[in-house]
């Protein structure tokens, strides 16, 4: 039974190979929506291959293995058909915590049972001491993506208050806690006792827990590409721990896709990766914004107003926000876009990197609704044809419009890339009502410029009844 | 496989990551986030060995590798199912030839 991995023959390295190398045509062919279904395909075979081929050679108890894939594969089918896809982002958390549980789970197996995993020392009939430390990092890194990923899913789908919850001394816990795991990852390669392995584990799931507590709804998409991240680098130290070509190269390739997306995510908001981790974004703007709100005069207008300023324009850009994904506006939307283009108005939509709960959310739903990719731009595409736009409609979105992030240096969004709605000559501002200010809990001067008007009610009933209204 | 060369098959897979996932463009961040998710379930790979290895082994040490294999499934098959579905959805105008312009 001992050195399983080792005696790993020549063709299943190569048949492992591959896989990896599907994987990263899987990832390729995402460059454009024309090769990215040919690029799933791509990631499936890679699957198939790395799973065949590990089934060949450890065919023991095979029956049960199928079952325990059938029994996960369905539940699996089954979610990913039945899923809104405004509930994208808590589904992926929710993946996420999937991963980071059965890299915890194969590295206690790999612990309790060493020899199947070619990791014994021959001599000594310990663990090898390299595998120790990938051992302890990988179910350390696995942990942490599982807990945190169960925050936050609970706080996506709104099972949990959105709101950062601040706890007393938590940096200092915080800490404390990742000098003790990696301390004992560290001990670990001297005794490679029970007790250490356990606390590493349960201290791991811990600081997941505690890390993403404070962390407010407006920074998920940071977060939830961190985990992303993360748990590549389980899968990858996994892969060390197994000598696996296909799990290392994934491990890489996800963990860095993770990071890349975490670090577009924190440029678009002008954050430090470290301040969004240290969380309570949103928290602290909420009383001086409170005691600013003195009543100031803003024009308000009907579905009526909206479908007669916007039927009468030449141009048209829709900014979409998540507002638009709570109130699952995106099909009416659609149909206003429709109705318009047919009263030969041009019609775009802007997209702010961090619109949205995760990368590229609002894309997706606009998808979904049959808008056609070519018609929605990034904002460093689209910024500058506001000027020469006659309506800017901003449908859910806030922070991502306020012209405070280029104007006013004490303003927390301060320095963050906004789209540029108020140079439209005149904006409409779908919002719920005048009381609640955005995420990072901060005024919007777009709401009293003399050329907005603002459009209290539900997103989704205020385009039906514009929609309504342009049928006329 | 020894240490060193699995670690340089490591540091240059990062780096073909890095230019892979930049060359994504930003409407699909979201299948992305789906598929790097379906993918990272590869670590089946170990729990299957885990799941396999009954004979001289714990037992303990087997059930917990047939639970991963469950979770992973759950991921693999729900990651690419959501990432094909999430792409078919992507669409151009032109396939509707009565664009009014």
């Amino acid at each position: 039974m001992e050195h399983v991995a080792a005696a790993t023959p020549a063709w299943a390295m190569l048949a492992y190979l591959i896989a990896g190398v599907l994987f990263i045509l899987s990832l390729r062919g995402l460059s454009s929506p024309e090769s990215s279904q040919a690029g799933n395909r791509n990631g499936m075979i890679g699957m198939a291959i790395a799973v065949g081929t590990t089934l060949y050679l450890h065919s023991t108890g095979l029956p049960l293995i199928i079952a325990a894939i059938a029994i996960g594969g369905t539940i699996g089918w089954f979610i990913a058909q039945r899923i809104q896809m405004t509930a994208m982002p808590e589904l992926v958390a929710g993946f996420h915590s999937l991963v980071g549980m059965a890299a915890v789970l194969v590295g206690c197996a790999a612990y309790l049972n060493p020899g199947a995993f070619g990791i014994l020392d021959s001599v000594t009939n310990e663990i090898l001491p390299v595998s120790r430390v990938e051992l302890g990092l990988g179910v350390a890194i696995g942990a942490i993506t599982f807990s945190g990923s169960v925050i936050a899913f609970l706080k996506l789908s709104g099972r949990m208050s959105g709101n950062p919850i601040m706890l007393p001394g938590r940096h200092i816990i915080n800490l404390g806690i990742l000098a003790g795991i990696l301390g004992l990852v560290g001990y670990f390669v001297t005794d490679q006792s029970a007790w250490v392995f356990w606390t590493v584990t349960a201290l791991s799931f811990a600081i997941g827990f505690l890390l993403i507590i404070p962390i407010g709804g407006a920074d998920m998409p940071v977060v939830i590409s961190m985990l992303n991240s993360y748990s590549g680098w389980a899968a990858a130290a996994m892969g060390f721990t197994l000598g696996n070509t296909a799990m290392i190269i994934t491990g890489a390739l996800v963990g860095s896709s993770g990071a890349i997306l975490s670090y577009i995510m924190c440029k678009a908001m002008n954050r430090s990766f470290i301040s969004v981790i240290a969380g309570g974004f949103g928290d602290a703007g909420g009383p001086a914004a409170a005691g600013s709100a003195i009543q100031k005069a803003y024009k308000a207008g009907s579905a009526e107003d909206a479908a007669f300023i916007m039927k009468n324009a030449e141009s048209v850009i829709i900014v979409p926000g998540y507002g638009m994904a709570v109130s699952q506006a995106q099909h009416a939307l659609r149909e206003m876009g429709d109705l318009l283009k047919k009263e030969g108005v041009s019609v775009k939509y802007a997209i702010h990197p961090v619109a949205g709960r995760m990368p590229g959310h609002m894309n997706v739903l606009l998808a979904e609704a049959n808008v056609s990719y070519d018609e929605v731009f990034e904002l460093e595409d689209i910024n500058s044809d506001f000027s020469q736009c006659d309506v800017a409609f901003v449908i859910g979105a806030n922070d991502v419009t306020n012209p405070a992030a280029k104007t006013d240096k004490t303003s927390p969004i301060y320095g963050m890339p906004v789209l540029d709605v108020e140079k439209a000559k005149t904006v409409l501002f779908v919002k719920r009502s005048m009381g609640g200010v955005g995420y990072a809990g901060v005024d919007n001067s777009v709401f009293y410029m003399d050329n907005t008007m603002m459009l209290l009610a539900d997103a989704k009933k205020m385009v039906e009844t514009i929609v309504k209204n342009l049928g006329h | 496989m020894e240490f060193f060369s699995i670690f340089s098959i490591f540091v240059m897979a990062c780096f073909v990551g890095y230019y892979v996932v930049w060359s994504v463009t930003p409407a699909l961040h979201t299948p992305l986030m789906a598929v790097t998710n379906a993918i990272s379930s590869v670590i089946v790979v170990g729990a299957l060995i885990a799941s396999s290895a009954a004979a001289g082994g714990s037992e303990a040490s087997r059930w917990l590798g047939l639970l991963a294999v469950v979770l992973a499934s759950v991921n693999i098959f729900g990651g690419f199912a959501v990432t094909r579905r999430m792409l078919a959805m992507y669409k151009k105008k032109d396939k509707k030839p009565a664009a009014a312009k």
